[in-house]
């Protein structure tokens, strides 16, 4: 099956041709964002961290860096430092530019202050613009593509009905040779009987639980109970009393398909059928991992309604909670709740996915896409130490 | 009809889909929403929050969707509220470390 995507230099394939800028440090966030405001297809990258980073936190935050400027959604990037940080500026942009071309750096310190920065990163991006103009879709093997699964701000209605819809929409992805990433390892626990089940090997099962284990001692070693964190105080108002409540309806997602793989954070998905990614629950920490493994883009469910986008990837906004669905109706997609409320059967919700999912992937846009949600954030995995 | 759903047949709680009323009976539907039984509720009930459909002995275990979702911190009556005051989480009990 192919759709029509943009092709990338390293053989990856976009649904968007974007400019991403991003910023190696929050010193440069400001200009960041003031560079993007003025492109409209341009997304500014900004982030709180990138200096007094050391090891493995180091490490993970340039390389999701590198994986957002090679991303197959972007077709062009500024990589923009201040100069005395400890994501080296010119070490990413030599990075991001072996995989893609129209690449730029420009470092504040070597440049000039906020207002020439500005100037020159604005009028770097308008070239960009005008050269992405130039671009079209090309068929693709739907191979290529890489669905981000993701749920948030959950409710009774996730497990029932939004991610169910979800799991079918995994089938139709799956049949097709397509993949599907999804983590929020947190939001595991409890479910490790489907999981193991789920599992295409001893290797993966033992991965994932190892990953669950982890998260599950930090709650252990703070001596605190993970209720009211997890499951979130939204949640439990919600109607979902504990983590293995949460989690049950939240595996729902990967519907019946065998999980073929388990990668860490940072990692990229590389086989066909659905991977498991260690990301925390935290929806932006999520996201990242998401689009770090590959996912252009984020199908997200949530009961309590969160209008959260992301700069790398479209996310397509899906709930089957009536009264959000019209209380905050403008940051939907679609609307399940007719699977509670009326007739909608869990198969028809999962083709009405299928079938609209595929149009987003040829260009069209998804509430968050047009009401400007573009969040952003890296993932720590230590915290400011120094 | 105040529908209350069974989503596995060795589930012990249901979920209530509408909000119901303390004496009122709501219609036990499966995930097909197929009739399979009524209850009558003991507490008013939200919409999403899950009522007991049989007793349940504290330190027992309650069951949704097939699966252990926690255990009764209480004894629970057939037809009472289910949630965070009578059902506790057995993980991520960093509290009892």
């Amino acid at each position: 099956m192919n759709l029509k995507m943009y092709a990338r230099a390293n053989g990856t394939f976009g649904v968007r041709n974007r400019i991403a800028v991003i910023p190696t440090v929050a010193c440069a966030n400001h200009v960041a964002e003031q560079i993007a405001a003025a492109v409209e297809t341009a997304d500014a990258y900004c982030h709180p961290y990138g200096c007094d980073q050391l090891g493995k936190d180091l490490d993970l935050s340039f390389n999701c860096l590198k994986l957002m400027g090679t991303h197959p959604n972007n077709g062009a990037v500024l990589v923009l430092g201040l100069g005395c940080e400890e994501i080296l500026p010119h070490d990413l942009y030599e990075a991001i530019k072996a995989e893609q071309p129209m690449t730029e750096l420009l470092v504040m310190q070597e440049y000039g202050g906020s207002t020439r920065s500005i100037e020159r990163g604005i009028e770097i991006c308008r070239q960009f613009e005008k050269e992405l103009a130039l671009q079209e879709r090309v068929d693709a093997d739907i191979s290529n593509l890489t669905i981000g699964l993701e749920c948030g701000g959950s409710d009774f209605s996730s497990g029932i009905a939004s991610n169910p819809s979800l799991g079918e929409f995994t089938a139709h992805l799956c049949a097709a040779g397509g993949k599907a990433v999804f983590g929020e390892t947190t939001e595991l626990m409890g479910a490790e009987e489907i999981l193991r089940n789920h599992a295409s090997s001893q290797e993966v099962f033992d991965f994932i639980n190892s990953r669950i284990k982890a998260v599950e001692q930090v709650a252990l070693d703070m001596h605190v109970d993970l209720r009211g964190t997890q499951p979130s105080p939204g949640n439990i108002e919600g109607g979902l009393s504990t983590i293995e409540e949460k989690s049950l309806g939240g595996v729902m997602k990967i519907g019946r398909e065998k999980i073929v793989d388990a990668i860490p954070f940072g990692a990229k998905a590389t086989r066909p059928g659905v991977t498991y990614v260690d990301t925390p629950g935290n929806d932006l920490a999520c996201s990242l991992g998401l689009a770090c493994a590959g996912a252009q883009i984020i199908i997200f469910t949530t009961g309590r309604g969160t209008p959260m986008g992301f700069a790398s990837s479209p996310v397509y906004k899906v709930t089957a909670n009536a009264f959000i669905a019209g209380i905050m109706a403008e940051n939907f997609d679609l609307d399940l709740s007719d699977i509670i409320e009326g007739d909608m059967t869990i198969r028809q919700g999962g083709e009405k996915l299928w079938e609209d999912i595929l149009r987003v992937a040829e260009g069209k846009e998804t509430a968050a896409e047009r009401l400007g949600h573009r969040e952003f954030s890296l993932y720590r995995v230590s915290p400011i130490l120094t | 009809m105040k529908r209350a759903m069974i989503l596995s047949d060795t589930d012990n709680v249901a979920t209530l889909l509408d909000d119901i009323c303390e004496g009122e009976t709501a219609v036990l539907i499966d995930a097909e929403k197929a009739e399979i039984g009524r209850i009558r509720v003991l507490n008013d009930i939200r919409r999403g929050h899950k009522t007991a459909i049989r007793a349940i002995r504290a330190g027992e275990q309650i069951v949704k969707y097939g699966q252990v979702i926690g255990g009764a911190s209480r004894d629970i009556v057939t037809g009472e509220l289910v949630h965070t005051h009578n059902l506790e989480s057995l993980r991520g009990r960093g509290d009892r470390a």
